[in-house]
């Protein structure tokens, strides 16, 4: 039960970051999925392996695959996928956290948070590039197979 | 009559650039679709350079080359995607430069932005579900609404005002950290922390993160940082705004 109530909350919110920053309409369906995908994969790593950054590396990662493989389908550029996909994974709560006990003097705690902040923010960027690489693999192996089978 | 080709092909390119970079699309993929633009029209030897306050557009060694500042900067997905059909129109000549420069023109003026009523709804639900997720509970709910609304509708209201972007978004952060406090003041909130959070999602820069990563991949570190720059202020901006409504 609580998975479906997580699933449709993260459709929702990718799709109302959506309409913020104003993808195609049409699209809005699909940025809800993106969204959802990655906000799932998150929950579920976290829930597995009790780590929130290797998590946060895996739902990046998964957001920068769909979005890719759904740009090169509907012929449109990446971001419109990716951008409210990846807000569901922003540490939101660490980063307050660490502003709230620098505002209370307790800088040592405030340090870890931040830390923990860093490390996160730190593996969405490094999903976005492996899924990066990873489909640029995959894109030009596919076009060499089309070259040989061509000239063959 | 070469040369007024010429000048109507650079002029559509820098107006594609100039509305990319505008919406917020990747500097890589600006200064790809100008270069393609450019080589379907001939100009064979055009460079650009790309930053995000301005182009820098040449047609190398005996053509002219064109500066254009770029002030303004909002996030506009559906604009970088109409931009990008044209290209691809033009570059497989569906489309002659003519006509993709009065559709360019057009997409300038137009104002395709979801309505403001439709994006302050869309901040408010955004803010409310997120506060599930962040393990909050349905009691809390309203008052993340009523938090993210009104931080989305400040950060609009005093953008459009005074112009900077860093102070409007430090002002709708203690709002919503001042509404968030009401609630729990009056008994229509349990918990302060998780309202705050949620509130503050809406004015979270979402496309400045991908689009520093994907520009510092690409090897254009001079917008990458500058776009990460940009991202660590506002988050600052932020994190200043709910420090100041905690600290009381």
């Amino acid at each position: 039960m609580t998975w479906i109530i997580q699933a449709v909350l993260s459709f929702i919110i990718a799709c109302s970051f959506a309409i913020m920053f104003n993808a195609p309409r049409k699209q809005l369906v699909s940025c809800g999925l993106v969204g959802m995908s990655g906000w799932l994969i998150f929950s579920i790593y976290a829930l597995v392996s009790g780590d929130s950054v290797q998590a946060s590396f895996a739902g990046a990662f998964v957001v920068a695959l769909a979005a890719h493989i759904l740009s090169k389908r509907l012929r449109m550029p990446m971001i419109i996928f990716s951008v409210p996909g990846i807000i569901l994974l922003v540490p939101g709560g660490l980063a307050y956290n660490a502003m709230r006990h620098i505002v209370e003097n307790d800088y040592l705690t405030a340090i870890s948070y931040a830390a923990k902040a860093f490390m996160t923010s730190g593996a969405i960027a490094m999903g976005l590039v492996f899924a990066e690489v990873l489909m640029q693999l995959i894109l030009r192996y596919i076009r060499k197979r089309k070259t040989i089978s061509q000239i063959s | 009559m070469l040369n007024e080709k010429n000048d109507l092909a650079i002029d559509c390119c820098l107006l594609a650039g100039r509305l990319m970079i505008e919406s917020g699309a990747e500097t890589y993929r600006v200064e790809d679709t100008m270069t393609r633009m450019a080589i379907s029209q001939g100009l064979i030897g055009a460079q650009s350079y790309i930053t995000p306050t301005g182009i820098i557009f040449s047609l190398g060694k005996d053509g002219s080359t064109r500066i254009m500042t770029i002030s303004l900067r909002v996030t506009d997905l559906e604009r970088i995607a109409l931009i990008n059909q044209i290209s691809r129109k033009l570059t497989s000549l569906e489309m002659t430069i003519e006509e993709a420069y009065e559709e360019l023109h057009r997409i300038a003026s137009a104002n395709l932005m979801f309505p403001m009523l439709w994006q302050i709804i869309a901040a408010s639900i955004a803010s409310g579900c997120f506060l599930i997720l962040f393990e909050g509970t349905w009691w809390d709910v309203p008052a993340a609404i009523v938090a993210g609304g009104i931080g989305f509708i400040v950060v609009t209201l005093i953008h459009a005002l005074t112009l900077v972007k860093f102070f409007a978004e430090f002002l709708a952060a203690s709002f919503v950290g001042f509404i968030a406090f009401l609630a729990v003041l009056f008994n229509v909130g349990e918990d302060l922390n998780t309202i705050i959070i949620s509130g503050v999602m809406p004015l979270v820069p979402g496309l400045l993160i991908t689009n520093a990563v994907r520009d510092l991949m690409a090897g254009h570190f001079v917008s990458g940082v500058s776009k990460g720059a940009e991202a660590l202020l506002t988050a600052f901006a932020i994190g200043a705004g709910v420090a100041l409504v905690l600290s009381f």
